[in-house]
């Protein structure tokens, strides 16, 4: 399709697609706020744990509470090293009486697999890594459930947020259909299999099926876009193998009273301690844009923190940021500034998520 | 894509006319993307050959601007700061600065339009 394509974690992925169809980053970012944009998002990956002991196994290497998921639920949770740090962010969808299914990213999906493997030993469940089993293509945006009616027996008005239902989808039976996405909209992510001209066809005939609501194929630089006025985290940015999950603010994903999970009591330590860091959201006041890296300073222009991700938000017009900046600054309102090309550029510390979908009228 | 043939151009992708007015090509914005910030020295700022003078960013990605030759700056496109998309829009039109060119030598040995082209193409590998 002319996309711009960038080699992500050994993946071939779209940037972005070309103006010639109406593309490009902020045209897809703002057809995802407005109305709808497709995903070729396979490079995602699937791990399968099932078998007697598939809740007790989820519960230890996860750390949300799998246990209050009923059939057809999922929920965001994270996989954390016993330092209480991050393996992966995950999504958990619960299929079946003793089947989970976890969704990972693209980059850690070897890592993710082996150590679900390897921290997993000791229960009666069986873990397959279906990655290169399954495509992945998400519609996100308040018209993707109009487009995804049309190409489904599926009742979707029955499937809440965060919810997850089988049915047909172009013509393919037991399609497994999510309420879920990475855009902070509203949307759906569907897995089909993964052979070529399957995936080609489904992915061409979503389009197609679009063109009514304004559909346009999105690429990288639009999830990215997307997902940071969302807050929503992204591995190696705002979690790492060196950030735990009350420095990253996940505090609401992550239930210490559930049974003992991996890193429980390292996290318990460190909210004893208190963190050094937090993560902030941050909106430049001058002229400037903040990126990944840039650091944060204070006006005497010491350095207390750092950006994990920095953009023009295209959506809400402004320039944007996250950073993980020492406590003390972290109050909203404070102000700071972003070291952009040796200059500091005043930024203010502001509410999080930066953009909220708008409530659907009953 | 036709390149205008009243003007030069160098391999970092910047075109400048006989007179030393300067911008970014037709191919630079199409890789870059939507350009939303454009960063440029003000009047009398001296420029070197092959060094940055100012900075173009994207959405995605920030670019440094190379000096396609030696001068002086006489002139900035202001305009460019609130309206940076006109890059886009018309990249050979929308000039960025207009320099004082210290030794035309430099101009005439640049690009011609027909190599940038080919040069242009091959990089973007079609």
């Amino acid at each position: 399709m002319g996309a711009k394509m960038v080699d992500f974690n050994g993946w071939d992925m779209p940037v972005e697609y070309p103006s010639s169809i109406g593309c490009g980053v902020v045209a897809e970012h703002l057809a995802v706020r407005t109305g709808v944009g497709i995903f070729d998002v396979s490079h995602m990956g699937d791990i399968r744990l099932a078998g007697r002991e598939a809740l007790a196994a989820v519960q230890h290497i996860s750390m949300n509470d799998a246990s209050r998921l009923a059939i057809g639920q999922a929920q965001y949770s994270a996989l954390l090293y016993a330092q209480g740090t991050f393996v992966d962010d995950v999504i958990v969808h619960r299929l079946g009486d003793d089947e989970y299914l976890l969704v990972i990213n693209a980059g850690t999906r070897e890592k993710d697999f082996n150590w679900v493997r390897d921290n997993t030993e000791q229960f009666d469940c069986k873990v397959r890594n279906l990655s290169d089993d399954f495509t992945q293509i998400a519609i996100q945006g308040p018209r993707g459930v109009d487009e995804l009616e049309k190409l489904t027996d599926a009742d979707l008005g029955a499937v809440k947020f965060y919810w997850v239902t089988h049915g047909t989808v172009c013509g393919l039976s037991n399609i497994l259909i999510a309420r879920t996405g990475y855009t902070a909209e509203d949307g759906f992510e569907i897995y089909i299999p993964s052979d070529e001209p399957t995936s080609a066809r489904v992915w061409y005939e979503i389009l197609a099926a679009g063109k009514e609501f304004g559909a346009v194929p999105c690429g990288l630089g639009a999830r990215n876009t997307l997902r940071l006025e969302g807050k929503l985290p992204l591995y190696g940015h705002e979690i790492s193998d060196t950030i735990n999950v009350w420095q990253a603010g996940l505090d609401r994903f992550c239930k210490m009273e559930k049974p003992d999970f991996i890193g429980r009591s390292a996290l318990e330590k460190a909210k004893a301690e208190g963190v050094k860091s937090t993560l902030v959201g941050l909106e430049m006041v001058d002229r400037g844009i903040a990126r990944d890296q840039y650091r944060v300073l204070d006006d005497q222009g010491r350095e207390i923190g750092y950006v994990t991700s920095g953009s023009p938000a295209p959506f809400l017009k402004k320039n944007i940021a996250l950073a993980y900046l020492r406590p003390e600054y972290a109050a909203i309102g404070s102000t700071v500034k972003v070291e952009i090309r040796g200059q500091g550029v005043r930024a203010q510390v502001v509410p999080t998520p930066f953009y909220k979908r708008p409530k659907k009228a009953a | 894509m036709s390149y205008p043939t009243d003007r030069k151009y160098t391999k970092e992708h910047e075109w400048i006319t006989a007179d030393g007015t300067i911008g970014i090509t037709n191919h630079a914005q199409d890789s870059l993307g939507d350009i939303v910030f454009v960063e440029l020295p003000k009047a009398g700022a001296e420029l070197t050959q092959g060094k940055p003078f100012g900075t173009v960013e994207s959405v995605k990605a920030v670019s440094d601007l190379y000096a396609p030759v030696s001068g002086t700056v006489t002139a900035v496109n202001d305009a460019l700061a609130t309206a940076p998309e006109q890059v886009n829009k018309d990249a050979h039109g929308a000039w960025m600065i207009k320099i004082k060119v210290k030794d035309p030598a430099e101009v005439n040995a640049l690009l011609s339009a027909a190599d940038y082209e080919k040069f242009a193409s091959e990089e973007a590998g079609s």
